[in-house]
């Protein structure tokens, strides 16, 4: 299995409704796994549905706080306050680079 | 904790119109106004297309607009099923009055990772309300949230919410729910929709399906309990409701004409009644269907409208056949004034034909309706069923004083079939009998009056005669051997006719022999009379004679007497 090697430029859309503490928590939360496992090659764009309810369609947008990866392809979606790293970066397709002892056997 | 005073509620629950035919009828208003109903059914049940409804009916007939929320079709799947009724959602998307949207809910594109809420789907809603100024909401099927999310319990939540939400709003709301195998909703949405419940079911039985609705629940509100049958035709929906059976209908004392002169004057001299259930019930062959026809024909002429039901013939041949006995339906036909629908009876159940009558009749306004035969209906329904089902059908035509005349088919041989007739005649005001009268070789049809409620009528047989004029009703012979029609009667009038004249024949020579008799009777009188004459004389000249003698003898002796007392009698002393 490939990994995703952070080099190529990532796309996040992290969707929330206002500043709202799970907004805030989920905001702080993707900084840092961002910082920690893709090392400045990213771009993060937080919209905020209560000003722009009309972007929520596109993206199908139902639970908030979402994260939606749109690079690399293909489209990923995450929900929650990202407080559970490991799904996070499940959901992201990414191991962290630092955790590489365990071979995906089997 | 506090106990929440329940406010008991003073007046009916203010109620929205669907403009579901039928619908509004049997929840005698529609839906609750600001609330939530739930519509639950099976696959194919009908659920999405009567909320679909709800939600056109609401944008063109009440002009409020309305949001589809859709879980499962995408909005193309949605339109292209739209498409096969005739409900233009294009149109009214286009005019703002309809809002269409696709909300995807796919598990395995979903990671959890904390917590969460479903303000993205609040979100949405609100900007597609705020975006047409919506009155009317459907979530189709929202339960698919509990299967594309992995936390039950934050979606049951966040339904509870969302609820409300549209009860502030005042948004009128359809929730359609999948049928579950314990409960109404496999999710147990009944739980938060309390205030009105709407169960879908679609069986099939012999073969022939059947659609039902039942209302389960409706708070604050009168309903009845019984499954209502009803029927998805290109127009939408359509459900039966169970007509009031008061049997308190206005009734006409108008009569009009059947079509056939001599039939009038058997009816009391003017023909039925205007609104009466008329039965004619035949032997096959027997020309129901010409009798059928002649009304619709007579009907046109008056500028009345007429449907024709036929569940034997298409539209062509009847008016083909009807042509050969001189009767020009095609004209009507032509006019817009008879409309003729044939299927055949077997397509559908029992109430699907009475629901599609019901349409038709509301569609066209006719005054004359012809069922051409309803005995077809035993091959869909129990005999049970389909006095029922005509009951209705009687009914709703006497609300609207439609004037109906139905075609049984009897069989001598098949007496369940005679029976039924006469469970069905009760429900008719008038009752004619189409009869073959088989004598000498022949096979005529005579036709009598067997009850016509409310007027005096003629209780004769008649002989039916089909011509290329069209009908005959002809006086029948009766006779030492009995009722006599056809050839026989023919050559039975004509040995009458036969009769008669040497009668006459003999009758003159009576009476000539009678004039002669009188004439040598007159001449022996006078000439008795004169011979008297001439004795009268002879013997009054004898007297005369005898008298002359007489007188001459008195004088005689008076001189005889004055001679011997010659001093005679001298002045006495």
């Amino acid at each position: 299995m490939k990994k995703q090697k952070p080099g190529k430029s990532w796309e996040l859309r992290l969707y929330v409704a206002g500043q709202t503490p799970k907004s805030i928590l989920a905001f702080a939360n993707l900084k840092k796994i961002c910082e920690e496992h893709l090392a400045g090659e990213y771009t993060i764009e937080v919209i905020d549905l209560l000003e722009n309810p009309q972007l929520a369609a596109g993206d199908q947008i139902l639970a908030i706080p979402t994260l939606v990866r749109k690079l690399p392809q293909p489209i990923k979606k995450i929900i929650g306050d990202l407080s559970n790293t490991e799904r996070v970066l499940v959901g992201l397709d990414l191991r962290p680079s630092d955790v590489n002892e365990s071979a995906v056997g089997s | 904790m506090a106990k929440v005073p329940v406010k008991p509620i003073h007046h009916m629950l203010e109620k929205v119109q669907t403009g579901i035919r039928g619908f509004d009828e049997i929840t005698q208003g529609g839906i609750p106004k600001g609330r939530t109903t739930l519509v639950c059914g099976g696959p194919g049940t009908g659920k999405t297309m009567m909320a679909l409804e709800f939600l056109v009916r609401g944008a063109k007939e009440f002009k409020e607009p309305g949001v589809f929320f859709s879980f499962e079709e995408s909005v193309k799947e949605l339109r292209e099923n739209a498409a096969s009724l005739d409900f233009d959602v294009d149109e009214l998307c286009k005019s703002k009055l309809l809002l269409i949207d696709y909300i995807k809910v796919e598990r395995d594109e979903i990671e959890e990772t904390g917590e969460y809420d479903l303000e993205g789907m609040f979100i949405r809603l609100d900007h597609a309300i705020n975006t047409i100024g919506a009155k009317r909401v459907v979530l189709d099927t929202i339960e698919s949230l509990f299967a594309g999310l992995p936390n039950a319990a934050i979606v049951r939540a966040e339904l509870r919410r969302l609820f409300r939400w549209l009860k502030d709003k005042g948004m009128t709301t359809i929730v359609t729910g999948e049928r579950g195998n314990e409960t109404l909703t496999r999710e147990g949405l009944e739980e938060y929709v309390s205030d009105c419940v709407i169960s879908l079911d679609h069986r099939i039985s012999e073969q022939v399906s059947t659609r039902r609705m039942r209302i389960v629940k409706y708070r604050g509100s009168k309903h009845g309990t019984n499954e209502y049958p009803f029927m998805i035709s290109d127009h939408g929906f359509m459900v039966l409701p169970i007509t009031s059976m008061g049997l308190d209908h206005k009734v006409s004392t108008e009569r009009i004409s059947t079509g056939i002169p001599r039939l009038d004057a058997m009816l009391g001299g003017k023909g039925y009644y205007r609104g009466s259930f008329i039965l004619l019930s035949g032997t096959a062959g027997t020309g129901k269907t010409s009798v059928g026809a002649k009304f619709a024909e007579s009907a046109g002429s008056r500028g009345e409208r007429s449907l024709y039901y036929s569940f034997e013939e298409s539209q062509s041949q009847i008016i083909r056949n009807m042509a050969s006995i001189g009767i020009n339906l095609k004209r009507w036909l032509d006019k817009g004034l008879l409309h003729i629908h044939s299927q055949r009876s077997t397509l559908y159940g029992l109430e699907h034909h009475l629901m599609h009558m019901q349409h038709l009749i509301h569609e066209m306004n006719p005054s004359i309706v012809i069922v051409d035969p309803i005995s077809n209906f035993y091959e869909v329904g129990t005999p049970k069923d389909v006095k029922l089902m005509l009951s209705r059908l009687n009914d709703m035509l006497k609300s609207k004083g439609i004037t109906a005349l139905l075609t049984c088919l009897t069989s001598p041989s098949n007496s369940s079939l005679e029976s039924t007739t006469i469970e069905i005649s009760s429900l008719s005001d008038t009752w004619l009998l189409l009869r073959d009268i088989e004598l000498d070789g022949d096979r005529n049809r005579a036709m009598y009056i067997l009850k016509s409620r409310g007027m005096a009528h003629s209780n004769q047989i008649r002989e039916f005669v089909l011509t290329s004029r069209g009908i005959d009703l002809l006086d029948v012979y009766v006779g030492p051997e009995g009722v006599l029609t056809g050839s026989s009667r023919i050559n039975r009038e004509a040995s009458e006719a036969e009769f008669q004249s040497s009668l006459k024949k003999k009758i003159e020579y009576l009476r000539m022999n009678l004039e002669k008799r009188r004439g040598i009777l007159d001449a022996e009188i006078a000439k008795i009379r004169s011979e008297f004459e001439i004795e009268k004389q002879k013997i009054t000249d004898l007297i005369h004679e005898e008298e002359m003698k007489l007188k001459a003898l008195a004088s005689t002796r008076r001189a005889m007497a004055s001679s011997r007392k010659a001093d005679g009698p001298k002045k006495a002393r």
